[in-house]
């Protein structure tokens, strides 16, 4: 210790007296910025491993699905300008018949080159062996779905395709980036379980789908600053003759949009939500340093009355601030990289990564450590200015004793109404507003981030309700081959056991406004639609109008869309004609961005009257495997869903995908709350212990003395909590837009369960505070702590 | 030596017309009204009187601690009120110490260390163990000062004041806390210091006895030096009438 100056002893014996309250500051500033160290290294981890997976695996950048186009027109689409390399393959789709399923499970069947491996589009073996090329019925499965369906490699397997049911073996299982999510044609939720994807030799499959010497889908990748559209636009022009059914890019393949929203998802929320703990913990921070230094006042005017000059002086605390900013900077940046690595290690599991690129931001390191020091320097420099102003000699002598004079309208009525300690607590909060306000306010802020956490938990249960129950009030979804006539729909509905039916179109569209973009379908919906219905913002069913197009807000906010707007309809199936349609109105989103239309309306402009692609079902109670039964026979179903699958599918990837991040968030902001309530407890209790000792010594008991102390403590509480709830409603705006993504929009909650549960996480944080410092108040030792100024 | 060439003694401070008013207006607080004083080098000084009468004050503004409202005061060819801060803060560096009433030792530090913290930044200093033998309290420097006795603390506290071989040493009610027997010790430390260094000592006490102890008392009431008398026979502290 001999190397150290004295005024360095002394600051670290400081730290080690307030070890308690130091920590507890520590504690919470770690918290914000482990929150923002894991959340950007999160982010920066998924953005690169995803972009690592991609080049590895050769992901192409356009997809050109056609009828069937001969093997030598790939020699075309590869001198396209821009194009760097080609693969033509086969895909079809197929229907695998498992054990316990009544209803087939849809697939897609893909080739794999006759030898080597595929120049796009590659796979990675994760376990067993790829086919030999030789053997027809050997096929490769997708790991995800093998898994929810526990099959393995050596599992036999049987399947229609194209209408011939043939028998497979198992002999591994594949993963691939192309289908990292898999969804169900005519679905919106992806589901491991109710969708296959298995690959096998290119002969097979061509026999199968009758595309000897042809493919049915190239892929495409581009050189470095190429144009994709100028690329889609010649790879269109060469295949429409041939069938063409649309060439599109990686930003319209769905696995890729739903990988990459859910990423956007965790960028918007490490944007928007580690910077409100951090500020809260800055806030913290800057509002203890402030006190901890005010109680230092007399041995500032000492350290001046020896010599010590204001610069030096304000070193010596400006190192102790920064002692406790840094360390808990430190700590959090530490637990940041560790958190952030254990949740990239579970998002890359959940993801299906094979491989983990781990990284950091650094800027989060940057930001992280200046926030927690400028919040300490401010909260600190502050007092300091204030002391040094003064002379030593009153810097020296304890502050003059509160004028209370002031309080005395208070004091008559409080005299008739509290005792003596009542009367004390209450003088305080009126005698020095200004610190009693500081307090509340940090409790304020820390029971807000409650709130809006605990509203954030409400929201997405309230997305998923409304999606389910109000939006779809259906219990099952079938899907057409194509898009079939009316007759359809009187089938279903006559069949036994389906007590409703409505017929639904959906027409995959690219939807253009101004510049804007976007990929997806027109859900057509009948005039009296009851099973299915588009919402307004009030959540009431909305009446679609006559003619004009009604958008999600989400996707009138991608399109930047307005009602009176007109926007282009680009349709992608049929005779895919362009239609410019009015936006008549916007509708709440929930799940995805649909747009929808009336049936009639929609046919209509199709030039194509009476045809649904699908219809929504109302079963009889307990009539699923009797319908499921009669249904599986019909030629032109591709798939029945039930409402059922589907809401427990959106409920997983919200609890298991970025969405879950909303349970650590949760956990975070309880800890800074709880953290922020305590603090405020251990700093009453170190600025009146030595008040205390005087009411002990003189006759006070130790109920009463704690009562001085936990009633300011209550009262502050007290204060905190209205403004808590306030402050809480802008905090759960703030929360549920950073969580929101295309796939899913949360709802801004804010309501009494919230409020209530956040008011009663503070209240239990008070409780215990308390009854920690009551346990010191009693345990102080009444004649040390009356001859020592500390 | 300028005793040689000069009969009249140097002097350690002047004052002319210093006043210091706390608040303005009906609750302004008059503490001195216009004090008028010539102290030479090398005396103890004790400052005489009730609280409230301005000798504190008054420690205060020749120490540097405080600034006064209105008057002079000098300190050699130093005037103090016009100093800047930087300039008393540096005055108070290079030529004060104090000891206060309630001892203002650092608890987190020990003895030395509190002793330290003053050598550390002067210019001249003897080191704080040769400090704390002056006021025999070598044996027990490694000692926080929850661990010394009030008398103890104070040594420390004129250990602390002196071991930059000040010019000045203030002493504001340096046995007020401590009982007869420690407060003798404490004013003998602080006889001898005043002896043996030559340094010039201004104490201030509302205990008349120690008046007997000093070169020169200055006797204050409400603001103001209403007697100075000069001893022609001093006492040492041991034979004071406590």
């Amino acid at each position: 210790m001999t190397f150290l100056s004295p005024l360095d002893r002394k600051l670290l014996r400081d730290l080690w007296r307030i070890k308690g309250q130091a920590g507890a500051i520590a504690a919470v500033i770690a918290l914000g910025v482990m929150t923002l160290v894991m959340m950007s290294g999160l982010v920066n981890t998924l953005e690169l491993t995803k972009t690592a997976y991609y080049e590895r695996y050769r992901l192409p950048q356009v997809f050109a699905p056609v009828e069937r186009a001969p093997e030598r027109i790939l020699d075309r689409l590869a001198e396209i300008p821009g194009v760097s390399a080609v693969e033509g393959r086969v895909t079809g789709m197929a229907l695998i018949e498992i054990d316990d399923e009544i209803l087939p499970i849809r697939a897609q069947a893909v080739s794999l080159p006759a030898h080597g491996r595929a120049r796009l589009g590659d796979i990675y073996l994760a376990e067993g062996r790829l086919p030999d090329p030789a053997r027809a019925e050997e096929v490769l499965l997708l790991k995800a779905f093998a898994d929810a369906r526990a099959l393995k490699p050596g599992d036999a397997l049987s399947a229609t395709m194209n209408g011939a049911r043939r028998g497979f073996r198992v002999t591994g299982l594949a993963r691939s980036p192309e289908f990292l999510y898999t969804t169900a044609p005519g679905e919106i939720v992806p589901d491991d379980a109710r969708f296959a994807v298995l690959w096998m030799s290119r002969d097979s499959l061509a026999a199968a789908y009758d595309m000897d010497g042809a493919f049915n889908e190239a892929l495409l990748a581009l050189e470095r600053g190429a144009s994709e559209p100028a690329v889609i636009a010649a790879a269109d022009r060469i295949l429409d003759p041939l069938g063409g059914r649309g060439a599109y890019g990686l930003a319209d393949h769905q696995s890729n949009f739903f990988l990459t929203e859910e990423i956007n998802g965790a960028r918007s929320t490490a944007v928007a939500v580690p910077p409100i703990f951090l500020g809260v913990s800055a806030f913290l921070l800057a509002i203890t340093m402030h006190r901890i230094v005010q109680a230092e006042r007399e041995q500032i005017g000492l350290l001046k009355a020896f010599g010590y000059t204001d610069g030096e002086t304000a070193i010596h605390y400006l190192k102790l601030m920064l002692a406790i900013a840094l360390v808990g900077a430190g700590a959090g940046a530490l637990l940041g990289i560790a958190a952030g690595r254990a949740m990239a290690g579970l998002y890359t599991d959940y993801y299906k990564f094979p491989f983990l690129v781990f990284t950091l931001d650094p800027r989060s390191f940057v930001t992280g450590f200046a926030t927690s020091v400028g919040a300490a320097t401010a909260g600190g420099a502050g007092v300091l200015r204030a002391v040094f102003r003064l002379s030593p000699a009153v810097a020296m002598r304890p502050p003059a004793p509160a004028d209370y004079t002031a309080s005395g309208g208070i004091s008559r009525l409080a005299r008739r109404l509290l005792d003596q300690p009542g009367r004390m607590v209450l003088r305080r909060l009126h005698r020095q507003p200004g610190r009693m306000l500081g307090a509340a306010i940090g409790i304020a802020t820390g029971m807000a981030l409650s709130v809006g956490m605990i509203g954030l938990q409400s929201g997405f249960a309230r997305t998923v309700d409304l999606a389910f129950t109000v939006l779809d009030r259906s219990d099952a979804q079938v899907t057409f081959t194509h898009a079939m006539s009316e007759k359809a729909i009187y089938e279903l509905a006559r069949l036994p056991g389906i007590e409703s039916v409505e017929p639904v179109r959906n027409v995959s569209v690219l939807l253009r406004h101004g510049l804007e973009t976007h990929r997806g379908a027109i859900t057509g919906l009948g005039e009296s639609a009851r099973l299915a219905r588009a919402l307004d913002a009030e959540q009431r069913p909305l009446t679609l109008p006559e003619d004009g197009i009604v958008l999600s807000t989400t996707l009138a906010q991608v399109l930047g869309a307005a009602p009176g707007d007109v926007i282009t309809a680009e349709i992608r199936e049929g005779r895919r004609p362009m239609l410019d349609i009015p936006v008549a109105a916007v509708a709440d989103s929930l799940l995805g961005a649909p747009a929808y239309m009336r049936l009639d309306a929609l046919n209509l402009a199709l030039k194509e009257p009476g045809r649904a692609s699908g219809a929504y079902l109302r079963l009889a109670p307990g009539a699923e495997t009797q319908v499921f039964e009669t249904v599986r026979d019909m030629p032109a179903l591709a798939g029945i869903a039930l409402k059922e699958d589907m809401r427990l599918a959106i409920q997983e990837v919200m609890d298991n995908g970025m969405g879950a991040m909303r349970f650590v968030m949760l956990t975070i902001a309880g800890i800074v709350t709880f953290g922020i309530v305590y603090n405020a407890a251990r700093i009453a209790y170190a600025e009146r212990a030595r008040d205390l000792a005087s009411l002990r010594v003189i006759g006070f008991t130790r109920g009463e003395a704690a009562f001085v102390l936990l009633g300011e403590l209550g009262l502050i509480v007290m204060m905190a909590l209205p403004l808590g709830a306030v402050a809480g409603y802008g905090m759960s705006a703030l929360i549920a837009s950073a969580f929101s993504t295309e796939i899913y929009t949360i709802p801004l909650i804010f309501d009494a369960h919230s409020v209530a549960s956040a008011t009663l996480a503070v209240l239990a944080s008070a409780v215990f505070s308390g009854w920690i410092v009551k346990r010191d108040l009693d345990r102080i030792e009444l004649v040390s702590a009356l001859k020592t100024r500390e | 030596m300028p005793g040689k060439t000069d009969t009249s003694p140097r002097l350690a401070f002047q004052t002319e017309g210093l006043t210091k008013t706390y608040g303005e207006g009906e609750a302004a607080v008059h503490a001195l009204r216009g004090v008028d004083l010539s102290l030479p080098d090398g005396e103890l000084v004790v400052l005489l009187g009730a609280s409230g009468s301005g000798k504190s004050t008054l420690l205060n503004i020749l120490g540097g601690l405080d600034r006064a409202t209105s008057g002079s005061a000098r300190f050699r060819d130093h005037e103090l009120t016009t100093h800047s801060d930087r300039a008393l803060t540096r005055y108070r560096r290079d030529h004060v110490g104090f000891v206060f009433q309630f001892y203002n030792l650092m608890p987190a530090l020990t003895a030395e260390e509190n002793v330290e913290l003053v050598t550390e930044i002067a210019r001249n200093p003897m080191s704080p163990a040769e400090a704390l033998d002056l006021v025999g309290l070598g044996p027990r420097r490694h000692h926080f000062p929850a661990q010394l006795s009030g008398g103890e603390q104070q040594r420390v506290a004129i250990a602390r004041a002196i071991a930059k071989r000040p010019d000045v040493l203030f002493c504001d009610e340096p046995t007020g806390a401590l009982d007869s027997t420690t407060g003798r010790a404490v004013l003998q430390v602080i006889a001898d210091i005043n002896e043996e260094l030559g340094t010039t000592v201004l104490m201030v006490t509302h205990a008349a006895h120690t008046a007997a102890m000093a070169h020169r008392v200055l006797r204050f009431s409400d603001g103001a030096i209403h007697a100075v008398e000069v001893n022609a026979t001093r006492l040492a502290p041991r034979e004071i009438d406590w």
